[in-house]
């Protein structure tokens, strides 16, 4: 479904990403890990069209998109909840859902959003609730519904547990498991190594800008060489 | 007492315009950053505009609609020709644009129409007034405050109930999320530039019925009102740019008719004096706004 060959971006001289190679296929939960200024976010806003990369192509659903803003990535079918959620903290619960599905008809985004009250039920109870007043947790929880109200074919997750008390980083894990039982296809950005091991089909292990090795949870945990992947993010 | 209440009912119509002013210049700020000096410069085309069309016999009832289609228009092709090409650039070459886009539509019709006053008439009840109790009220700011009241209710039903609306909300507050989420950065900041037209286009008919004429230059005075209701308001601000329109108006009201006889003629100079302080001591302007994304 989604695949990325030899992707460089740059920031100015700096490659933050070099020659990466990644394939997520339908109905896979990817994982993608690795230490902080691995190139993971850059990795992932450069498919999502907020960086251009420099050189390397990325095909999604067989059409080349390499480049693309990420208005068109969206209609494409490409959706991604943003570092730090980035929510519309002035608008309502409802109002940053609406937004999710701006690119749907006005029935279908009804329906979306019907979907969302029974996938979220935390965040039916805020429905008008400025989403600047949500938790941690909650705000989340929002930024990825607002994805979901798109219908993507491929939601991509940037650092989803990221500042959340443990309780609520299981509550996301088990967020993923549901979607990955409805089918969804995900690509995830995780600092926590080892549960995201256990959550996806498989994982991409990235380093100083490089995508270094990809396999299944349990071959990757008997690399010992990526000891600091684990212990490092 | 009855003096203040005339001064706050005068003070309000006049307000009112600035408001609208202003509200166009935040849209277009909230979006985009730019401060956007060539506003003045919708109400200097739909001048002119009304100007040639009562030439051919036009009546104000004509006329009215036809200087919001104009204004609508001209903020579009502004967009198009200059500021859709400076999208992204620093805040400071924005601020050249929009310059540069002031001083060439005056150029424009100094160069192409002419540097004089070119007049037209202004409607018969334009200075009649009524009474209420011992105030005279202006049939003008009636309808000056209630065409407002309409626009701004309008307004914000726009923002709060349409996708169009929310569209924009989310793009003034971090536009690159917006455009994850499939707003089209093209449509919504060409409808930004559609609403500030029109919003100037109310505003302008207003403006031109009461001036009744329009010059190269007229789009300064419109402009100079705008953006400082908008700074008032604290930029970027929709709210807070309807409060500063009003504020400078009652501001403007009052100080004409309470300064002494030799200082009231000084009154905009006063005005600046206050704006000042205002912002020596609260340089965010009336109100807060959490600083927005730039495109």
């Amino acid at each position: 479904m989604l695949e990325v060959s030899g992707l460089t971006t740059r920031y100015g001289n700096i490659s933050a990403l070099r020659d990466a190679n990644v394939s997520v296929g339908a109905g896979e939960v990817v994982g993608l890990i690795g230490p902080n200024g691995a190139g993971k976010t850059t990795l992932l806003g450069s498919i999502a069209g907020l960086l251009r990369p420099a050189s390397g192509s990325v095909v999604f659903d067989g059409n080349d998109v390499t480049g693309a803003p990420p208005e068109v990535m969206l209609r494409s079918g490409l959706a991604l909840v943003p570092e730090h959620r980035r929510i519309f903290t002035d608008m309502t619960v409802q109002e940053n859902l609406k937004i999710g599905g701006v690119t749907r008809s006005a029935d279908e985004r009804a329906e979306l959003l019907d979907e969302m009250a029974l996938l979220f039920p935390v965040l039916r109870d805020k429905w008008d609730t400025p989403a600047g007043f949500l938790s941690g947790g909650e705000a989340q929880q929002l930024a990825i519904a607002r994805a979901l109200m798109s219908k993507p074919k491929l939601l991509m997750m940037d650092e989803p547990t990221l500042g959340l008390a443990p309780v609520l980083v299981d509550a996301i894990f088990e967020l993923i498991d549901t979607l990955r039982s409805e089918g969804r296809t995900i690509l995830v950005v995780e600092q926590n190594a080892t549960r995201m091991l256990g959550a996806a089909d498989r994982a991409y292990v990235m380093r100083s800008g490089e995508v270094v090795v990809t396999g299944t949870g349990a071959e990757l945990r008997e690399r010992s060489d990526l000891f600091d992947t684990f212990v490092g993010g | 007492m009855t003096g203040l209440l005339q001064n706050l009912i005068d003070g309000l119509g006049r307000g009112s315009i600035y408001a609208l002013l202003a509200l166009g210049i935040a849209v277009i700020f909230g979006v985009m950053h730019l401060l956007n000096f060539a506003h003045g410069e919708l109400i200097t085309v739909s001048g002119y505009a009304s100007f040639a069309v009562f030439q051919s016999g036009w009546t104000w009832y004509l006329v009215a609609p036809l200087i919001i289609v104009v204004s609508v228009l001209a903020s579009l092709l502004i967009e198009r020709v200059a500021f859709s090409r400076v999208r992204g650039a620093s805040d400071f070459t924005l601020l050249l644009t929009s310059f540069g886009v002031h001083f060439l539509v005056s150029a424009m019709f100094v160069m192409y129409v002419s540097a004089s006053v070119k007049s037209f008439p202004r409607p018969g009840w334009v200075t009649d007034t009524y009474s209420v109790g011992s105030l005279s009220i202006e049939v003008f700011d009636t309808v000056v405050i209630l065409v407002t009241l309409v626009t701004l209710i309008a307004t914000a039903a726009l923002l709060q109930r349409t996708m169009f609306g929310l569209s924009l909300r989310a793009a003034a507050a971090d536009f690159d999320t917006a455009r994850l989420m499939g707003v089209r950065s093209d449509s919504v900041i060409r409808g930004a530039f559609a609403l500030s037209g029109l919003l100037a286009g109310i505003a302008g008919i207003f403006w031109l019925m009461r001036a009744g004429s329009t010059t190269p230059t007229g789009g300064i005075d419109p402009m100079l009102k705008g953006v400082l209701a908008a700074l008032i308001g604290g930029l970027g601000s929709l709210r807070g740019a309807v409060l500063g329109g009003l504020a400078l108006g009652m501001a403007e009201v009052l100080l004409r008719s309470r300064l002494p006889a030799g200082v009231a003629p000084l009154t905009e100079g006063v005005v600046f004096a206050l704006i000042a302080l205002l912002f020596i001591f609260r340089p965010q302007g009336l109100i807060t706004v959490a600083h927005a994304e730039r495109v």
